[in-house]
């Protein structure tokens, strides 16, 4: 077991790099989904990833997970060294790790019964018999609050809220001890979401769980996340506690997606939102800092080189040559 | 399994084509089971009666006499078992080859996924009655050789199906999902994948089973199928072929059983296909 407060995983220069090819199946490119992603997730906490589309998340936990080997770089989970492992070869080290799909209706096989869904794991990873097995699915299925009914029906026959519950439950029968959330909100009513965050709070408290919570929904990231890691085009631009990254920004990335929250008694989203254009193709990135072409700090220099992510505050780090200035106009 | 059986049945009942072919099936079935009890001279499969040769229909012989003088009608009824025979036993063999043959190469990138697929592309670059034609020819006429040769050459079309059904099935986020959560290749091929493919394998299946049976009929015609006197139906219009169109019923019998038998199949895989998707299931029979 891994005392709180410690490193639960810990990610070293994560890259996961797609060929770009052309009509020919020839490489004439890298499309740069992760690229140097450092960081660690501490036991017991919510860490969130935000940033736009596109920009690395969903890759990060795919990666993570094993659904896709990585390129270069370690990931290393409980001590463990992970990197590039199959999920099937590393069975047991994976049992911990689990992810949920942004789509959870999608992941779930359309002609397996609930039921035989939230058995698999159980068949995959333990060794337990079928009644004890059918002891755990319905044990879990209440913890999730759905009724015992639903074993018995087909994923499209349940509500997106519904399906969403079953993902989890899936996952949660291991009793995993990180589980990785992708978009776990998205999709879902207010109402709904409302009750899906406040069913993961419930399970973090009940399961001793820790989050990698990947959304691009920033208000819903600021509710729950302990500590929130900004991507912008496959690396990571700001990371520190939720507070100070929502009430003081460093980077002009972090500063301008924040701005974009619309708020009640603030100041309308027009007169400080500075974020113009599309983010550079990602297949053909401009050279040093990825978001120079878009900033309004860009000087000479951000071209020169990728800046680090730096801690400039304690437990506050960004990758901005000039993030002690403040934007002009904004 | 039941639930399952009632719902097909159900869907059948207001499908009138598919329930047509499901008859005409049903009807070769029958017909092959009980051919010695529904056939008027059942002893005329082996016996012959030159003097009562080519007799047009009448009550004593429904479909006329052949040129040994045996009762067409019975002959076509003992002719089906040879067409369920070969059919059956060909696609078994074919499908038993080629869906493994297709998962594995599905579900792997590698060379072996590569070169088992080349070697399907080399079988499928020749049409498939010529390569028949030639097995069938080299090994003799016989039942076995037919369904030897049918299967050599249909197996590589399933592994060519499978293979694609499951490329496309790897790209389903809940394949992704239960790799993710730790399934073995073997696990995620007959559990997830196997299961939701097949639905168009059934349905290939069906009108594979027509085609089969054509394919069959033609070796048959050629004399490549099992020797004078069985009464396959190809073998049949062979021989009645220098008495038209004097003795017309004479092609006609086993020329309408077999058109009969592969429009069966292939009406009832059109319907199938129609039925077989399961998010239409509960939906649609509320």
């Amino acid at each position: 077991m891994t005392p709180p407060g410690t490193d639960l995983l810990r990610l070293e220069g994560l890259q996961k790099y797609f060929p770009i090819r052309n009509v020919w199946k020839r490489r004439i490119g890298w499309l740069k989904a992760l690229d140097d992603v450092s960081l660690t997730v501490e036991k017991g906490e919510i860490l969130g990833v935000v940033g736009e589309s596109g920009c690395g998340k969903s890759t990060l936990g795919k990666t993570v997970m094993g659904i896709h080997p990585p390129t270069g770089g370690r990931i290393v989970f409980e001590g463990n060294d992970i990197t590039g492992l199959k999920p099937h070869q590393s069975r047991d080290l994976r049992r911990d790790l689990q992810y949920t799909y942004q789509d959870p209706g999608a992941s779930l096989d359309p002609r397996w019964k609930i039921g035989k869904s939230l058995d698999e794991p159980l068949v995959i990873h333990t060794g337990l018999d079928a009644a004890a097995r059918r002891e755990r699915v319905r044990d879990i299925l209440s913890a999730v609050g759905l009724p015992e009914s639903h074993l018995d029906l087909y994923p499209h026959e349940i509500s997106g809220g519904q399906q969403r519950r079953v993902g989890l439950a899936r996952i949660l029968t291991l009793q995993p001890t990180l589980v990785v959330l992708d978009e776990p909100t998205s999709g879902l009513d207010v109402s709904v979401q409302a009750t899906v965050l406040n069913l993961f709070l419930d399970l973090q408290k009940q399961f001793d769980l820790t989050y990698v919570f990947i959304s691009h929904d920033l208000s819903v990231v600021r509710m729950i996340c302990d500590r929130v890691a900004v991507m912008y085009l496959g690396k990571v631009v700001e990371l520190g506690a939720t507070e100070r990254i929502f009430d003081a920004p460093r980077h002009p990335y972090t500063r301008s997606l924040l701005s974009a929250i619309p708020q009640i008694g603030k100041q309308r989203i027009t007169e400080s939102f500075w974020l113009e254009g599309e983010p550079p193709d990602p297949g053909n990135l401009p050279s040093g800092c990825r978001f120079r072409t878009r900033c309004p700090l860009a000087e000479a220099q951000c071209a020169a080189g990728i800046p680090p992510l730096v801690e400039h505050l304690p437990g506050h780090a960004d990758a901005c040559l000039f993030s002690d200035r403040a934007v002009p106009g904004g | 399994m039941m639930e399952t059986a009632r719902f097909l049945l159900r869907k059948l009942a207001a499908d009138r084509t598919a329930a047509l072919g499901a008859l005409l099936i049903l009807l070769l079935i029958v017909v092959a089971i009980a051919a010695p009890v529904l056939s008027t001279h059942p002893q005329d499969v082996a016996e012959f009666n030159p003097p009562g040769r080519l007799q047009p229909p009448s009550a004593e012989h429904y479909f006329g006499t052949d040129r040994m003088g045996s009762d067409v009608y019975s002959r076509i009824l003992f002719g089906a078992r040879i067409t369920i025979t070969i059919a059956v036993i060909a696609i078994g063999v074919s499908v038993l080859i080629g869906v493994p043959v297709g998962l594995v190469a599905g579900y792997y990138r590698n060379w072996a996924s590569d070169a088992l697929m080349r070697i399907s592309d080399i079988f499928l670059a020749v049409p498939q009655i010529v390569l028949a034609i030639a097995i069938a020819q080299t090994l003799g006429p016989s039942i076995e050789n037919v369904i030897l040769a049918l299967s050599a050459t249909y197996w590589p079309f399933w592994a060519r199906l499978v293979y694609a059904e499951t490329r496309s099935a790897l790209n389903e986020t809940y394949v992704e999902a239960s790799i993710a959560l730790g399934a073995s290749p073997g696990r995620v091929m007959l559990f997830h994948v196997l299961p939701n493919i097949s639905s168009s394998l059934i349905v290939r299946t069906t009108i594979g089973m027509g085609g089969t049976i054509l394919t069959a009929a033609t070796l048959g015609f050629l004399g490549l199928g099992p020797p004078a006197p069985s009464p396959e139906w190809g073998r049949t219009i062979a021989e009645s072929r220098e008495f038209l169109p004097e003795a017309w019923w004479y092609a006609t019998a086993p020329g309408l059983a077999i058109f009969l038998v592969v429009m069966g199949f292939n009406l009832f895989g059109d319907g199938l296909r129609d039925i077989l998707d399961p998010r239409t299931r509960r939906s649609s029979d509320g």
